[in-house]
Parts: structure tokens; sequence; C-alpha cells
């Protein structure tokens, strides 16, 4: 995916934004900046409070405290219809007794811009969302798929500051899911408006967005671009719901500003970046490193990193194996992902095995 | 098993004849001897006549308890649908304790006996000092339209997604706005269709207004009143097929609405591919 250059210029600033319900915290002294032109994601599990926050922004709901400010405007008192974002609902929507063009044009009606630019400025929006022709289609003669094109044509032809979507994909087929991640992509490059994205699906954050913000409980657990979040997550709840991790047990040996130099069983001494969330507790701490950083060593072969162990599971995934191998002094057997093109998927469950890793692949996670 | 099978799939089609026609064959008899010269209804027919629909706008009497059948029929569809409007909405939007309960206690009417609920009512507007006219009668038929009313309207609000206003807003429409470019059209279907079902449920209701009228009848009342007369028997038959059709199209009217109106509000949310 070619990079849009982006500029620097905050779009959205959200400062100690708290949102209470009785002595519940949806949203937890939440601080955010989101850049203009940016393809941003608010990533966590069901209740963590990333619907909240963009339903905040839009104004359907109003922070207890802290402050939301659009384009340098704080947002305080401002109703929804008076506020420089679109919204693309989960639901998509879509007005049931109206067609596809009077969905689009719902907005548009009230700027008074007359009915031949009206009439070119929903022609414009369908073919961004490639709905050029159904524009008298009824609403409820559309697919899933085109129901979430309408409601985007619907929000982008209002031409808004910032797009929020609330999780667009998640009532569509796994293909259609990815075709749309995609074309949602290269429809905000194309258009340059922020957008901001709610999701649980991790593998749609990393895939569309500039920067991810992963959410637990009502608090922002980590700002950072895909790779980043995927590479180098902070603390042991990041890693875990971005796709798998091996968490290893180690004890630490140096602790200096920004490195660790730890004691592993199965992985010996490794020097790792110290997270910027980590706090010593005791003298242990937690590396991780992803099933699929450690690789296979077949015949011979031999790496300067290796451990060695036996594989107990083995399961079939197509086109890779997924192998659980016991690593002697290593609490936890270790998950390995290997692609399948070097037999990985034949290998015998009880075989020794020897795995190579990068020593950067180990990161060290707070708790 | 098999032998009882084919004999009910042999012996269902004509069950079901027989319980159409036990249930609708008196129904046809007004029509028939509507139509018939002689005023006692008997078969063989004499001969066929429009006669008794003709003297029927001759006939003052009539002409006013029609008047007053449709006043009231008017103020009780009104009265009970913006109740009901009311009691749907909440019912269907909200979450309360005591929702369903309220919703039983709404609903219970429809199956009280009617003169209890009659007797009942005439009780209390007598205690409240309330003067028996065709007001009383409104109030009687709120009583028992609102049940109608509000099964209607919450089938037509229920599904309502509250995203759809949401969005409206979200595209910069104002309340009002919102109110008469998304929630209005949605929910209007449902509204006509209580209106037409409260109006013909009024129009031909018997027991509560013969308690609670005082001199001015409504038609049903009116009708009783001339059966006492043999001779104004066709004329009854007339005006019973009259009104009776006047109903069935009413009805089928406010049931094609409350399908569209249920229709629509449910695929707003739903319906993928």
């Amino acid at each position: 995916m070619p990079e849009r250059s982006q500029n620097d210029r905050t779009m959205i600033e959200i400062s100690h934004v708290t949102r209470s319900y009785g002595a519940f915290k949806a949203l937890d002294d939440a601080s955010l900046v989101i850049r203009e032109g940016e393809f941003f994601s608010l990533l966590g599990p069901s209740g963590c409070g990333k619907t909240t926050l963009l339903r905040m922004i839009a104004g359907f709901d109003n922070p207890t405290s802290g402050t939301i400010a659009v384009d340098g405007q704080p947002m305080a008192g401002i109703p929804a219809n008076r506020r420089p974002t679109n919204m693309v609902f989960q639901s998509y929507a879509i007005f049931p007794h109206l067609n596809v063009e009077q969905n689009v044009a719902y907005g548009l009606r009230r700027l008074r811009l007359g009915a031949a630019e009206e009439k070119r400025r929903v022609e414009e929006a369908l073919a961004q969302v490639s709905l050029t022709g159904l524009g008298k289609r009824g609403a409820h003669e559309l697919s899933g798929g085109q129901r979430q094109r309408v409601a985007l044509a619907r929000a982008l032809v209002m031409r808004p500051k910032v797009l929020l979507l609330d999780e667009p994909l998640s009532a569509l087929d796994k293909k259609l899911r990815e075709q749309m991640q995609v074309e949602l992509r290269r429809l905000q490059q194309a258009v340059g408006i922020t957008f901001i994205l709610v999701t649980h699906d991790q593998y749609e954050a990393l895939a569309m967005s500039d920067r991810i913000a992963v959410m637990f409980g009502g608090r922002i657990a980590q700002v950072a671009s895909p790779k980043e979040i995927y590479q180098r997550p902070v603390n042991r709840q990041v890693a875990d719901f971005l796709g798998g991790m091996n968490f290893v047990k180690a004890e630490i040996v140096e602790e200096n500003g920004s490195s660790l130099v730890v004691d592993t069983l199965g992985f010996g001494r490794v020097k790792t970046e110290k997270p910027k969330a980590f706090v010593r507790n005791g003298g242990g701490a937690t590396l991780g490193i992803r099933p699929e950083r450690l690789r296979v060593l077949w015949d011979d072969a031999s790496s300067k990193f290796e451990v060695a162990g036996r594989v107990i599971e083995r399961h079939y995934f197509g086109e890779i194996t997924h192998l659980i191998v016991e690593i002697p002094g290593l609490e936890k057997p270790l998950s390995v992902t290997e692609t399948n093109d070097f037999g990985a998927d034949d290998i015998p469950v009880g075989a020794p095995i020897r795995l190579a890793y990068d020593p950067d692949a180990l990161v060290a996670l707070a708790d | 098993m098999t032998a009882i099978r084919n004999i009910l799939s042999r012996w269902l089609p004509a069950y079901a004849l027989l319980y159409v026609v036990f249930l609708y064959l008196p129904v046809v008899f007004l029509p028939i001897f509507s139509v018939n010269t002689s005023p006692s209804p008997k078969f063989p027919l004499a001969e066929l006549t429009l006669q008794w629909y003709r003297d029927l706008p001759n006939t003052p009497a009539l002409i006013d308890a029609t008047r007053n059948s449709l006043m009231v029929g008017i103020a009780a569809a009104l009265l009970s649908t913006i109740l009901g409007i009311c009691a749907a909405r909440a019912i269907t939007r909200y979450r309360f304790p005591g929702r369903r309960a309220i919703n039983g206690l709404i609903m219970a009417p429809l199956v009280l006996p009617e003169i209890i609920l009659a007797v009942s009512m005439l009780l209390v507007m007598l205690q409240l000092g309330l003067e028996l006219s065709l007001v009383t009668v409104v109030f009687g038929h709120v009583l028992v339209c609102i049940p109608y009313s509000l099964s209607v309207l919450t089938s037509g609000f229920e599904g309502f997604d509250r995203s759809l206003e949401e969005a409206s807003a979200d595209l910069g429409e104002t309340a009002f706005g919102t109110f008469r470019r998304v929630t209005l059209p949605m929910v209007a279907p449902a509204i006509i269709s209580s209106l037409l079902v409260c109006f013909t449920i009024s129009l031909d209701e018997f027991i509560i207004a013969f308690f609670l009228t005082g001199t001015e009848p409504t038609l049903p009342i009116y009708i009783w009143g001339q059966l006492r007369f043999a001779s104004k028997l066709p004329g009854v038959l007339a005006l019973g097929t009259l009104l009776l059709v006047g109903s069935f199209l009413l009805l089928t009217v406010a049931e094609l609405l409350r399908r569209r109106a249920a229709r629509r509000t449910q695929n707003a949310g739903g319906a993928f591919a």
C-alpha cells in the first residue's frame, strides 16, 4: 500500500476524557492526538470504550470530564448535527423509506446547493464507492456490501473533516470484508479525509491504519503504527490481543534507562529494549516472541541463536502449520508457525526439533 | 400412523371448508336478504330489489345515528391512537421495571367481558357526575380501542433502529427535521392503520355505547331499536351490509399499512444479503 504523505497538523485532540456511568468508567482519562489525513483505528475487545469514544467525537455522547477538540475547535456544547464529523454506523442506518440517491442526498438538503449541484455531488459520491447507476434502488433491494457503500457515500458526500466508522465491516462475510479493507484504505488515500475506525478485529486495524490505539477497560494501552504495535507491544495484554505470542519468564540481570538485560532458561541471556510502561516488580520480567519469528532448522542447518525441543502437537492450516514445541527449561511449550513450503506439515509429533530465532524478536513486556 | 395421516390429509381440506362456511354463512345471508323484495327473511327469495338501500337516506333518525357514530368513531380513533403512540413508544424504546406488567394491563380490556366493562364504566361515569352523552361513549370506546391501537403501533415501532435518528442528526438535521424526515414517514403507516382499526371498532361497538349513551343513539343502537319492527328488518339488513363492507375495507387497508410499516422498520437494521 503506497504511503500518502501526511502533515503533522492536529485534527482531533482528546485530552483527559472520562465517561462514567455511576461507578463504572466506560472511558478513563483517555488522551489522544489524531493528525489530519490520518487513518486511525481504535482497537480493543468489546467494552473497552472505543465505541464510547467514537460516539463522543460524533456528539452522541458527552464526556463526564475532559475535552474533545476537532480541528482546533472545542466540541463541548456543540450537538451532533453541527459537528464537522460524519459517521458510518455499524448497522449502516440506511433510511429504509428512501432510495439510494435520496439517502446520499439526505444531508445535502439542508445545505441548499440547488438541484444541479446536489445531483452532481451525489453522483460523485456514488462513483467514489462504485455504486454508479444504482441511485434509484430501494434501500431494501441492497446487499450487505451495497448498504455499507451507501452509508459511506452518504457520509462522504458531506465532505466532513473527520469520517467516523463504527465497526463498518463486522456484518460482512470474510471475503467481502477483506476486499472492503483494501477499498476503504484506497478511498481514504484518495479523499484525504481523516478516518477514525472502531474495530475489534486486529487484522483489520493492522491492514488499514496509519496508527492504532489499543484500548482495554476504558484505558488507552498503546498508540503506535501497526508495525510497532505488532512487533513492540508495550504489555502482555496488547501482545496477546494482536495475534499469538509466546510468553517466556525471565530474570532481570541489568536495568538502565532504555534497555534490559535478562536471563531466560530457554533463550539464555538477552538484551532488549525497555518498554515505556515497564514497571519493575521484583527481579522477574516477561519476554515475548511471535510464533512466526521462530523458524524450524532443517537437517544440519544451524543458527547462532537456536533452541532445541520436541514437537508435541501439530495443526494443519493449509498454507501454514502450527507446531507446539516443548523446550526443556521453559514452563510452557512454544507455539511455532511455519510455512508449508519445506514440509513442516510432515514433521511427526514427538520428533526432536531445533528452532532458530532473531534475538531482536524477543521483546520485554510490562504486565 | 400413516393410515391416520392419509385420512387426515384427505379430510383436512373438507374440514377447513366446513369451518369457513360455518364462520361466514351468517354474514353471507345479510347481503342476500337485503336485496329481497319480501320483508321477511325466508327462502326462496321473492324478487331482487335495491329499494331498501334507496330508502336508507330518507330516514332522518338513521342519518342522525350515522352522524353520531362518525363523530364518536373519529374522536375515539384519535384519542386512542394518541395514547397508543405514547405507550407503544415507551414499550418499544425503553427498558423499565414493570414494562411487561404495564403492557399486559393495557391489553387486558381485550379479554374482559364487555358487558362487565360497560356496567363498571357506567358506574364510574355516574359517580363522577358525568351526564351520559356521546362524550361518555367516546371514553368507553377509547378504553376498548387502546389494546388494538397498542398492538398495531407496537408492531410498527418495534425494530425501529435508533441509529436512524442518530444518522439523521449526524447528517446535520435538527431534532424537528429528523422527526419530520425520518421518524414520521417510518411510523406513519402504523399510525394510520391504528386510526382505521380504532374507528372501525368504535363504529361497530354496541354494548358499551348502549350503556353509556344518553339520548343520542349510535348506529348499532339505532339498528337494535329498529329490530323491534318486523317491517324495518330489510332496511336494517341493507344498513348492516353497508357497515360490513365498510368495516371490511377499512380493516384490510389498516392491515396492509401495518405490514408495510413493520416491513419498513424491520428492514432498517438487518436484512443482509
